[in-house]
């Protein structure tokens, strides 16, 4: 950060940002228009003539919302061609991101009318209690790995090691869980576990200066190494002792978990969904509206004027990157507590998209939250269409949220910027 | 060592001005003082009383304020926020762990009260880097003033701002001492001084070399300053222009961020006359100068040399056609730090015979030729192996001034040649400037320094918000210059 003055953007004279008739605006407008079209006419022509049907409760005979195949698929696709249409004119800035919202639920909507209409007769519906509930459920590691994320970096630390942090917290709270038969104490030990990891992380980027992505890719290496090697040495050798750990129940929240959809998928679930939910909205709350929060910002993005402000900057970023390993330990305990046991490598590489949905989040919390849920969703459709013989390869399915990723950290979702010191460690003088 | 033995006595109600060139220590005392640096030695006294600062909480405990040369402002706050870190106002919310929820009423209501009863006029709600530099040096002052701080460290606060809003700054100044503050006013601007210092402490090479009153004259001020007697001025012959050599023609270029910096310039700098560029940093000068060079992409207009266009070219073919440049951040544009100061002086030329052929260089020759110009521009460094790194300010300047001269050159374009360089290579690197123009090259010179402009160009070029407001005379009156330089229209035509 220098001192030099620029030309400030209030005045239009000569600060008119050199764009010309393709804005933003009208680029994203014009790419829904395309999606738009190629719905209506693609996915129109290949929809049958069988109703679409989405249910809402969870027996497939029960109460649905139900459309002809190749009616949606064409509606939804023209919905989507004119959000797209209402961006290209330019004029529409004010209601963008609806607009970009409304033009990407149609085209989805769109692709599902053709999908579920051409699914095998009697399968031709769609279970929406069990793809909401499958979205968070999926979704889950990546919110704490990004919230893991949020922590480290708005405060200017690279986390590269939330995989480590949740591969750690798994173990250590199936490990402990088991041994001490209370998935309380396991979850302990699993934020403990994630907080060792980026204790590490901590003083080998903050004290040593290393520098922090390579540490943490080397951390990732670590917990593998050190998780799979306990797992062949000690796990394996009397699962019942050490690798059978206990479950949190399922609660339901009473009056409603009985909504339609959303009360059995957001209403009933365990701790983890909860505490998922809850962390988000006290992070995003504590960081924009604290003391601490706007420590954390000023740190990470000017830490020099946070020193000479008596903020103590080497101690909040320790603070805030051993909270996020916590957090990210209890991520990976909701692996181990409740479903599964511990196997070798079980994360495999969620945490590497936790830290894309971070920055397609735009480092914010409810932005990772939401981009959690985007790739979460990803996930689930492939698993339905899977299930109900699609002529597309799942594969291609699984494929399709990075994607989506690269063309949205690209431009879509406006100009992303890092906190302005992520990974710059700090010297004093 | 940075400071040796200084002693400095500030009273209350006073502004005492710290005087000395580039180096000399000033920053190092103060930043001592804010608690930033440890002292190897000696004590600090606040109202008679030792006191140990440790760090810039102590400071501010006790008393102290400081705003610094380069602004510690979190350019992605408001200006509210920025004022408030560090010593927020908090309501409730589980203070145990998050030190409160923001009273951002509160901290607003905190800022407008500070900026009237100081005339510092500033928006609570904008965002920092919004805002004109003036404007965050405002900001910067509220913050110290809001913790209650008896003493305010300026360090160097006019080499950014407009003559008008240093007129501005000096009235601030003045309010603050009328209300009790004590003031010390660190500068190298001799002008200044003499306008506001109740007194002065000179230091030179880390030492204080004695205190001075503000009606001391700015020959004596200098030589106290320098330690010998210095020659202020340049003198110069009248030039005799030639032929043009470069000549721009609605030249459009945007910065880094894509905004535009340089919005259609005209000009023509002719053989064997100096063009100086004046106004504020950050006015497009740099794209300008850039965009000549081959380093920046010209949108729009033409840049010729000699009649030649050159819009377009590559830097390397740009030089060889004979232009010289000093670029204006030296240590990362000017020279290879880490390389020696003989290789640095090849950097232009090491693939041409006698300094290379093909994959090899001669490191004789090279060296030869390094001596012989460390020799001539009055490079102290203790070999030409040493690193250029190694070297004050002032010598890794000549370093790439030797370097740019030594070709045969049309044009010699020196962007900030003097910013921090001390005054004994500023009087060397101006005399090599005015000889280069009498030899018959035009120079085109961009600086901040209005002085350096005033006492070095035969015309001058008003540049503000990327465009040339005016092209006057050198003898025009300082306010004058001024005014345009802060986007006033010009009441005079071209010189």
């Amino acid at each position: 950060m220098t001192a030099v003055s620029t030309i400030t953007v209030d005045e239009a004279t000569a600060a008119v940002p050199a764009a010309g008739f393709w804005s933003r605006d009208r680029k994203v407008g014009a790419g829904l228009v395309l999606l738009g079209v190629l719905g209506a006419v693609l996915f129109g022509a290949l929809a049958t003539a069988q109703p679409a049907r989405f249910t809402l409760s969870e027996d497939s005979g029960g109460a649905a919302l139900e459309v002809g195949g190749t009616t949606g698929a064409v509606l939804f696709g023209l919905i989507a061609a004119l959000a797209g249409g209402a961006l290209l004119t330019g004029r529409a800035h004010r209601w963008f991101a609806y607009l970009l919202g409304a033009g990407v639920v149609g085209f989805v909507l769109s692709f599902l009318c053709w999908q579920v209409s051409a699914a095998p007769a009697g399968q031709n519906f769609m279970p929406l209690v069990n793809v909401v509930r499958g979205t968070f459920l999926l979704a889950l590691p990546l919110i704490f790995g990004a919230l893991a994320g949020v922590l480290c970096e708005r405060s200017g630390v690279v986390n590269v090691a939330i995989e480590g942090q949740l591969l750690m917290g798994a173990f250590s709270g199936a490990l402990v869980g088991t041994m001490s038969g209370s998935p309380w104490i396991g979850l302990v030990a699993a934020a403990a576990g994630g907080a060792l990891i980026s204790l590490l992380l901590a003083v080998f980027a903050i004290r040593y200066l290393v520098d922090q992505v390579v540490m943490g890719v080397v951390l990732n290496l670590l917990a593998l190494g050190l998780t799979g090697f306990l797992y062949e040495r000690l796990m394996q050798q009397d699962t019942k002792a050490y690798n059978q750990p206990p479950h949190f129940p399922v609660w339901r929240i009473p009056l409603l978990s009985d909504l339609p959809v959303l009360g059995p998928a957001l209403f009933t679930g365990t701790i983890f969904l909860f505490l998922a939910i809850a962390l988000v909205v006290v992070i995003q709350l504590g960081l924009f509206r604290t003391r601490w929060g706007l420590r954390t910002r000023a740190v990470g993005e000017h830490p020099q004027a946070a020193d000479t402000l008596g903020v103590r900057v080497l101690g909040l970023r320790y603070r805030n990157v051993l909270l996020a390993g916590a957090i990210a330990g209890i991520g990976g305990a909701s692996y181990t507590l409740v479903i599964y046991t511990f196997t070798k490598n079980m994360i495999g590489g969620k945490g590497f998209i936790a830290l894309a949905a971070l920055i397609f989040g735009r480092w914010s919390p409810v932005g990772a939250l939401l981009a959690a849920l985007f790739f979460g969703f990803a996930d689930q459709l492939a698993t339905y269409l899977g299930a109900i013989d699609s002529v597309i390869p799942s594969e291609f399915l699984a494929m399709l949220p990075y994607l989506a990723t690269i063309f949205a950290v690209a431009g879509l979702v406006g100009r992303v910027r890092a906190p302005a010191a992520d990974g710059k460690p700090y010297i004093k003088g | 060592m940075a400071n040796d033995h200084i002693d400095l006595t500030v009273e209350p109600g006073e502004i005492h001005a710290l005087l000395g060139e580039n180096g000399a220590g000033k920053s190092t005392l103060m930043n001592i003082l804010y608690g930033l640096l440890q002292p190897d030695s000696g004590e600090i006294l606040v109202d008679g009383r030792p006191l140990q600062i440790r760090g810039p909480s102590d400071a501010i405990a006790a008393g102290i304020g400081m705003v610094h040369q380069h602004f510690m402002l979190v350019p992605v706050f408001t200006v509210a926020e920025n004022v408030m870190l560090g010593a927020e106002k908090v309501r409730g919310g589980a203070p145990w762990l998050t030190g409160g929820v923001l009273d951002r009423r509160r901290a607003r209501r905190e800022v407008a009260e500070v900026s009237e009863r100081y005339g510092l006029r500033v928006d609570p709600d904008a965002r920092i880097e919004d805002l004109p530099v003036g404007v965050q040096q405002r900001v910067e002052i509220i913050k110290a003033l809001t913790r209650e701080v008896d003493l305010l460290i300026l360090d160097e606060p006019t080499a950014v701002l407009t003559p008008q809003e240093t007129d501005e700054l000096l009235e601030v100044m003045r309010a603050l001492k009328v209300a009790g503050k004590s003031i010390v006013f660190i500068t190298h601007k001799l002008g200044e001084v003499q306008a506001i210092a109740d007194r002065i402490t000179v230091v030179r090479r880390g030492r204080t070399v004695g205190s001075a009153s503000p009606d001391t004259s700015r020959d004596e001020l200098a030589a106290m300053m320098v330690g010998r007697s210095v020659q202020l001025t340049v003198s110069k012959e009248a030039a005799t222009p030639g032929a043009p050599v470069l000549e721009v023609r609605g030249l459009v270029v945007d910065d880094d961020r894509g905004i535009r910096a340089v919005a259609g310039v005209d000009l023509t700098v002719r053989a064997g006359e100096v063009l100086g560029i004046a106004g504020v940093q950050g006015n497009g000068q740099t794209e300008l100068v850039e965009a000549v060079m081959g380093l920046r992409l010209a949108l729009d207009g033409e840049i010729s040399l000699a009649g030649e266009r050159i819009d377009g070219w590559p830097t390397k073919r740009v030089l060889r056609a004979g232009v010289g440049y000093v670029p204006e951040n030296r240590s990362v544009d000017g020279v290879v730090k880490e390389f020696t100061v003989a290789e640095n002086l090849v950097l232009d030329l090491y693939d041409r015979p006698p300094f290379g052929k093909g994959l090899a260089l001669y490191p004789d020759e090279i060296n030869k030729a390094a001596r012989a110009r460390i020799e001539q521009f009055d490079v102290r460094t203790s070999s030409e192996q040493a690193a250029v790194g190694t070297l004050s300010g002032g010598n890794q300047q000549k370093v790439i001034v030797a370097r740019e001269m030594s070709r045969p050159l049309k044009l010699f374009i020196a962007a900030q040649p003097t910013r921090g360089v001390d005054v004994g290579s500023i009087e060397f690197i101006h005399r090599q400037i005015v000889h280069e123009r009498d030899v018959g090259t035009a120079v085109l010179l961009v600086s901040s320094e209005l002085d350096e402009v005033l006492s070095l160009a035969d015309r001058v070029a008003v540049m503000y918000r990327g465009r040339i407001l005016a092209i006057v005379d050198p003898a025009t009156p300082r306010e004058e210059i001024g005014l345009l330089m802060a986007g006033g229209t010009p009441d005079r035509d071209e010189a």
